[in-house]
């Protein structure tokens, strides 16, 4: 299941919902936590309705397949966040758990690049858009190879 | 509009009827704002992701992406 809102959420009861229709094996799951490095007042995320749910879901639709996964689920949030506030909680679930760990790990370095997400950092009051970084890049190029 | 395109006011009255596909547009857009002639920025249309050129007509979605920060 893919939801992207706006409201703060409690990564806890996320995990809790999931694993309750998780069925038998192994859950991973994953919280992104906004971070305050470099003086980050705020975080803003800008994103398309309807365009942004769809291409996550494409993402989770190839790796549910890929991986055998049982389920797997991402709740992003958009709007102004402060540092510590939980943004995003990804979750896979499988019958063995190095499925569901390595398909975790693939969709994190995909949704760090591919999310159609705009984000804008505000520091020293003023706001700055920012790019994927490069580093994100190349985590998410370690599975290239395993498309198609 | 999205990220730092959002402050780009296009109104899709001022498309005349005479462009009919998606490179036409984005040279006829381009022309008063340059941002949209950056490669980087992508094209969707009806929330899907253009590769090559597409038809568009008056009834279509169209939305400037620019570089995506991920999430």
């Amino acid at each position: 299941m893919i939801r992207v809102f706006e409201a703060p959420f409690d990564p806890a009861e996320a995990l809790a919902t999931f694993i309750a229709g998780a069925g038998e094996g192994a859950v991973v799951s994953f919280v992104g936590i906004v971070r305050g490095e470099g003086g980050v007042e705020t975080l803003t995320l800008d994103h398309y309705p309807g365009f942004t749910e769809a291409e996550i879901m494409r993402v989770v639709g190839a790796l549910i397949a890929r991986h055998g996964l049982s389920a797997a689920t991402v709740i992003h949030r958009y709007g102004t966040m402060r540092p510590g506030e939980p943004i995003m909680f990804a979750a896979t679930a499988a019958p063995h758990r190095r499925a569901a760990m390595r398909a975790l790990d693939e969709l994190i370095d995909r949704l760090k690049t591919g999310a159609p997400f705009w984000k804008k950092e505000r520091r020293a009051g003023s706001d700055h858009w920012l790019e994927a970084s490069d580093a994100d890049r190349a985590d998410a190029k370690r599975w290239v190879a395993s498309d198609g | 509009m999205f990220g730092r395109l959002s402050h780009l006011a296009i109104d899709s009255r001022d498309v005349p009827p005479s462009i009919s596909d998606s490179a036409a547009l984005r040279a006829h857009l381009g022309d008063q704002w340059p941002e949209l002639n950056d490669l980087k920025v992508k094209m969707a249309v009806n929330r899907t992701l253009v590769h090559g050129i597409v038809p568009i007509g008056e009834d279509d979605e169209v939305a400037f992406l620019p570089p995506m920060s991920g999430g």
